[in-house]
């Protein structure tokens, strides 16, 4: 049986970690911050990965089927008998997998950072907050209640608001830190309401409960969420919505998606570890979380995500083709990768062959988590070499860095699914599932797909060919081993990562899936993902016009990809000019002269009405004798004739 | 002889009372509406004194209530005369008219 | 325990403070008073709890009992159940913080420090109280020096400020008092103030109709309730650092507790009659509130303004009437307290350095006072509902409450009540990313960070905030019970 205690550490060593960097860090672990932090992540990934051997190879399949072990379970806040937010540990293949992704990729960050950010300022700082990343986003995949994983959901965005606004004194780091914050901070209102529909009407909030009442079909509880509607859709169906809107926002799916190329203004590594590999696909890992329900009790949902998924697959990859800065390239790429992962659980079916696209969608999170990874940490050597984000400004770097060009290519290879590469093994397996179950969506794919070796090789060849490049100030080459060593282990994940038989791992009811291989299947995404390698050779090897001729030719799609098709200007316009607006302003209006207003109109009534009688109060005696004299006269006139009795 | 009967007495001190009341409205001397604050007291003091003899004759309630009042007047004389004393150190004038600052 | 501790210690402080010689002895001694109160008040939870696992079941625990004025049946009668106990703690450590930010006030300080010790045995004895009479003679022990803090070392436009919001807690209290009465001679032929006798009397439901308004509206008005809630920005905004901390930490909970204890407790039938009005007028509040804070640009006034949406909370917990919401309600009550305390305590901090409370006049303030910005950060994300602090336990106890009424109306209620996280991060972010961060301005490169004193203020308020955030269930474990109780007698049981 698992180790409760040791599974509790994986999250909790970080956690130390980040107290004691973030309050001893400034002063005594000025310079062995990084250290420190390496070596907590080290024993962390090391409990990790045998967690997650124990569990695939030991006691983790009980006749044959993987099951979901709650190693622990603590009561936190009770809110009546069954509804209550616990912190507990859940242990299944995806969760031990994603373990061992986040813990791996994250020790690769810290090592990677203690070449990068070495002489910062605030470099305990930094390991604070990476240490703070990392023990949140292992409590969100252990989490085995809901409540739980939202906590924890709003903790990686917070970490993540800190670590794009790493640098405090650029504008520009602090205007993206806000926007990833409220973006996504929007989208867990959705998440939020979604948990609110979905605690109601299950009655409970533990995962496994929850998954259980709303999927048997004799259940009660399914049966009134389904059957109570609001709009004409279930309630069920409105629960998961909203709670996919929450895993939108975070995983950047289109509409949501804003907030994620602005990102790119946090230190690079931040960016290899939050914004590539970890925890944007958060939301792919809470919509797997809860496939069972998508899947079985609101097929509709799920279709809501295949689409999401389809359209952000495909819009962020023509986006990449167009921009220059190489994080953001890289950026837009993540998006569209992350669009494949969702679109694969959207087509995906519950139980057998069908659950095909959920096991390739883990499987793509995988290898991608070490591909991408591995591009934003050779993207952050060539940024370390050059000190600009532009590829205007780089070119024919291939001999200065000879070592991060190697691994930058296989990496750009696998991403573009060169065959034999672990990229190529996951997106043959999501092509597959969508072809499948879902013409359209496979269409889109494999279009997207074209494009993404397009603009993987477009940013190659600009950065590494090109024109030569002339090396001016101090030359430092591929930077330390520090540096050099985390692209060298992520380079082979990114190679030999495929090759893992996943389906025997991580299937949708927990039976070992055999995938079959056709070749047949391969040919069309392996030409198209050719020709765009080759489209892309052609176009930016050797400095030349093609190009921009190229641009101009297409100058209405170039211009408005190239901004991005207008997105954030639209954001723009319904926050500032409507929200801003027409509602904060008139109702900060309203209150100072209209609520406060009446406050003010009562207080001033009686001081006027104080002002005009005061006159009475003359000072002069004899006058005060005639007012009471008068009165008694009335008074007693009154007495006699009017109150008689 | 003929004796003084009870309308009479009221009669008298009803005239008593309006004195007092037109002296202490239109007399602007302090003194003088003092005075005239006495004969107010004083008309009260007939008054009891009149209704005990006629309407009560066996009890004393009306003769004690004036030597009440008797009291009361001096006591009241005195803060007065106290206070016109005062007035005068402040205002060189016990004219009333003067005294008028405690107002709004 | 014996309760009257509990207003002995801060009495004896005040009369200490009168007495001491120089300012110094005066500081010294309300720290210490102050100091001490909290481990009393730490204590009392410690007996609390040990009483209740002993097996001790009395709705109240440590009554006392003096007959004050027999012949109208008026009662010094105390005792404390999970609910006072949870804000007395809230008290102490706002009192203690709001001692320790006030080091430097050098304007007439004994009479100061004198003020600010004598509120805080009113807010002390106001939980206390089981008799309505003493309760309504310690709520007004709580406001009127108030009005002389703000009056006299109160910045802006004070005199202005000090009117206001004396005048309308004055007019809160008159309803308070004519809704006692009201619930006094409603109570049949025994006349009572006791709070235990009229829950168990029960007020007939015609007199309940009718004074519940009284009474809701008149805490209510303490509270912020909309549209009686002008007095906050006005009143914090020219408090002197502690005055806006005890304001809006302590006054304000005043309010919420009373709308729980006497008003939703005493009148449940009234309550039911009602409210779906103070779902509404709470949930105009909290995303009203929200908006107009955006378009604020001095620090207390955003911080006031926040304040009124956030106790919007309090009242939707309440008006929600199920005990999951009411205990979320008096969770925001300790939440937001502690939590505001905390952010005036802060704009106090950074006020007395840039002499500047505008958000846009700032920045880059990091670079100088990182402790003091790192302060500013705990406050922000609390307000905002982060979790691991105590803003989001007690919001997210107020929704799962909430959301337990199937009906649409409460539904929409809830749901526009959640949108306001998403409002309380825009401006709770602008603020700080105008303050904290960005390029430094020149003149205010030479700042100095926290002192000591400031510095252990900020630590006592953030202790109490992560607390709560991190282990929510002592203070869950704590109002449960007493909350239960409220609801029994909402649904008549």
């Amino acid at each position: 049986m698992p180790n409760a205690i040791n599974i509790a550490l994986i999250p909790l060593l970080p956690l130390a970690g980040f107290l004691l960097l973030g309050l001893f860090g400034k002063k005594i672990f000025k310079n062995s911050a990084g250290i420190i932090g390496t070596l907590i992540l080290l024993i962390s990934a090391g409990l990790a990965i045998y967690t997650a051997y124990g569990y695939f190879f030991d006691y983790g399949k009980v006749n044959d089927v993987y099951q979901k072990l709650i190693p622990l379970k603590y009561t936190w806040l009770e809110f009546s008998k069954d509804v209550s937010i616990d912190m507990g540990i859940i242990l299944d293949p995806i969760s031990a997998m994603m373990i061992v992704v986040v813990t791996f990729v994250s020790l690769m960050v810290h090592i990677y950072s203690l070449g990068y950010m070495k002489g910062e300022e605030r470099y305990s700082t930094y390991y604070a907050y990476l240490s703070l990343f990392t023990f949140s986003m292992l409590g969100l995949v252990l989490s085995s209640n809901i409540f739980q994983i939202y906590i924890f959901w709003e903790l990686v965005g917070v970490s993540s608001f800190l670590l794009i606004g790493f640098y405090y004194d650029r504008p520009s780091a602090v205007a993206a830190s806000k926007k990833a914050f409220i973006v996504t901070r929007f989208a867990d209102l959705g998440f939020l309401i979604g948990i609110l529909v979905l605690s109601f009407y299950s009655g409970t909030l533990d995962f496994n409960t929850l998954i259980q009442k709303l999927t048997s079909p004799e259940s009660s509880e399914l049966k009134t969420a389904i059957a109570s509607s609001f709009l004409g859709v279930s309630a069920l169906t409105w629960g998961l919505t909203l709670v996919f809107i929450g895993g939108a926002g975070k995983s950047a799916m289109f509409p949501l998606h804003i907030w994620l190329p602005d990102a790119m203004e946090g230190p690079t590594p931040v960016s290899a570890l939050i914004h590539a590999a970890t925890m944007v696909v958060a939301g792919v890992y809470l919509v797997a979380r809860l496939f069972p329900v998508f899947a079985l009790s609101a097929p509709d949902a799920l279709s809501i995500v295949a689409n999401v998924g389809a359209i952000s697959a495909l819009f962020a990859a023509i986006i990449a083709c167009t921009q220059t800065d190489i994080k953001r390239v890289l950026a837009y790429s993540t998006m569209s990768q992350i669009g494949y992962m969702m679109f694969a659980l959207g087509v995906s079916k519950y139980g057998g062959e069908d659950g095909l696209g959920y096991t390739a969608s883990m499987f793509h999170l995988f290898t991608h988590a070490m591909f991408k990874a591995l591009l934003f940490l050779g993207a952050g050597a060539v940024i370390h070499y050059v000190h600009s984000n532009d590829m205007k400004d780089m070119g024919g770097l291939r001999k200065h860095l000879p070592i991060t060009h190697i691994t930058f290519l296989l990496a750009c290879l696998s991403i573009a699914g060169f065959p034999l590469l672990a990229g190529f093994f996951s997106k043959e397996e999501i092509l597959l599932a969508a072809y499948q179950h879902n013409a359209v969506i496979y269409w889109i794919a494999l279009i997207t797909s074209g494009l993404t070796a397009f603009y993987m090789f477009r940013l190659y060849f600009s950065i590494f060919w090109n024109k030569a490049y002339h090396a001016h100030g101090e030359h430092h080459g591929d930077g330390g081993v520090a540096m050099m060593l985390p692209l060298l282990l992520l380079a082979a994940g990114a190679v030999f990562a495929g090759y893992i038989p996943f389906g025997h791992f991580v299937s949708t009811d927990g039976k070992p899936l055999e995938s079959e291989f056709h070749l047949s299947f391969s040919i069309a995404p392996v030409a198209l993902g050719l020709i765009g390698i080759l489209t892309a050779m052609w176009l930016y090897k050797n400095e030349n016009e093609k190009p921009a001729k190229l641009a101009a030719s297409l100058s209405g799609l170039y211009k408005s990809a190239y901004h991005k098709f207008y997105i954030d200007e639209l954001y723009l316009f319904v926050t500032k000019k409507v929200l801003f607006n027409l509602v904060a302003r008139p109702a900060a209006w309203f209150d100072k002269t209209v609520v406060d207003g009446l406050v003010n109109f009562t207080g001033n009534t009686t001081q006027d009405i104080s002002e005009r009688i005061k006159g009475i109060q003359s000072g002069k005696v004899q006058q005060y004798a005639i007012y009471f004299l008068v009165s008694a006269v009335v008074l007693a006139l009154l007495f006699i004739y009017v109150w008689k009795g | 002889m003929m004796q003084p009967g009870l309308y009479h007495l009221l009669f008298i001190s009803a005239a008593l009372f309006f004195i007092g009341v037109y002296g202490f409205l239109t007399r602007r001397n302090l003194i003088t509406m003092l005075m005239s604050v006495e004969l107010i007291l004083n008309s009260v003091n007939l008054n009891f004194i009149a209704f005990n003899k006629y309407v009560w004759p066996q009890r004393l309630d009306g003769v004690f209530f004036t030597v009440f009042v008797i009291a009361i007047a001096a006591a009241e004389a005195a803060v007065a005369i106290a206070i016109i004393i005062n007035l005068y150190r402040s205002h060189q004038s016990i004219d009333v008219e003067n005294a008028e600052e405690l107002k709004y | 325990m014996n309760l009257l501790l509990l207003i002995g210690l801060p009495l004896l402080t005040a009369v200490g403070v009168l007495l001491s010689r120089n300012t110094q002895q005066v500081r010294s001694i309300a720290f210490a008073g102050s100091a001490l109160q909290l481990i009393l008040a730490l204590a009392l939870i410690y007996f609390f709890q040990k009483e209740r696992a002993a097996g001790a079941v009395a709705q109240m625990l440590f009554e006392q009992n003096y007959a004050l004025f027999p012949s109208l049946n008026i009662n010094f009668h105390i005792g404390v159940d999970g609910i006072a106990v949870s804000m007395i703690l809230l008290t102490a450590l706002v009192v203690l913080a709001g001692v320790l930010v006030s080091w430097n006030v050098e304007k007439m300080t004994k009479e100061f420090y004198f003020l600010l010790i004598l509120l805080a045995m009113g807010a002390y004895g106001f939980f206390i109280s089981l008799d309505l009479f003493v309760l309504f003679f310690f709520l007004e022990i709580a406001v009127i020096p108030k009005y002389l803090l703000i009056g006299t070392w109160g910045s802006g436009k004070k005199e202005y400020s000090a009117n206001k919001l004396a005048l309308m807690l004055m007019t809160g209290s008159s309803l308070v008092i004519v809704g006692i009465l009201g619930m006094y001679f409603g109570n049949g032929e025994h006349k009572s103030f006791d709070i235990i006798q009229l829950s168990q009397a029960g007020i007939s439901p015609a007199v309940q109709k009718l004074f519940f308004p009284f009474l809701f509206i008149g805490f209510g008005i303490f509270t912020a309730l909309f549209p009686f809630h002008t007095w906050v920005p006005d009143g914090h905004s020219s408090a002197p650092t502690a005055g806006s901390m005890f304001l809006a930490g302590i006054s304000m909970k005043l309010g919420g507790y009373g709308c729980l204890r006497v008003a939703t407790y005493l009148m449940p039938q009234g309550a039911q009659e009602y409210s779906s009005w103070i779902i509404v007028l709470s949930s105009i509040a909290i995303l009203y509130g929200a908006f107009a804070t955006m378009m604020q640009w001095d620090l207390k006034y955003m911080n006031a303004y926040s304040s009124i949406s956030h106790c919007g909370f309090v009242l939707l917990g309440i008006g929600m009437l199920t005990k999951t919401a009411i205990t979320g309600a008096v969770m925001q009550m300790v939440s937001h307290g502690l939590m505001t305390a905390l952010f005036f305590a802060v704009i106090g901090m950074i006020y007395e350095r840039t002499h500047t409370r505008q958000i846009n006049e700032m920045g880059g303030l990091m670079k100088v006072m990182p402790f003091t910005m790192t302060v500013l950060f705990i406050a922000g994300l609390c307000s905002l509902g982060l979790p691991g602090f105590s803003g989001f336990v007690a919001e997210m106890t107020v929704f799962m409450g909430s959301w337990q009424n199937a009906d649409a109306f409460h539904r929409i209620a809830t749901i526009i009540a959640c949108m306001s996280i998403v409002v309380t991060a825009v401006y709770i972010l602008r603020a700080i990313g105008q303050v904290a961060m960005g390029p430094i301005k020149e003149t205010y490169a030479g700042l100095s960070d926290a002192s000591w004193n400031e510095k252990l203020a900020a630590i006592i308020l953030i202790i109490g905030i992560v607390a709560i955030g991190v282990a929510p269930f002592l203070l869950n474990d704590l109002i449960k019970p007493g909350a239960e109780i409220i609801m029994n007698k909402i649904s008549g049981k």
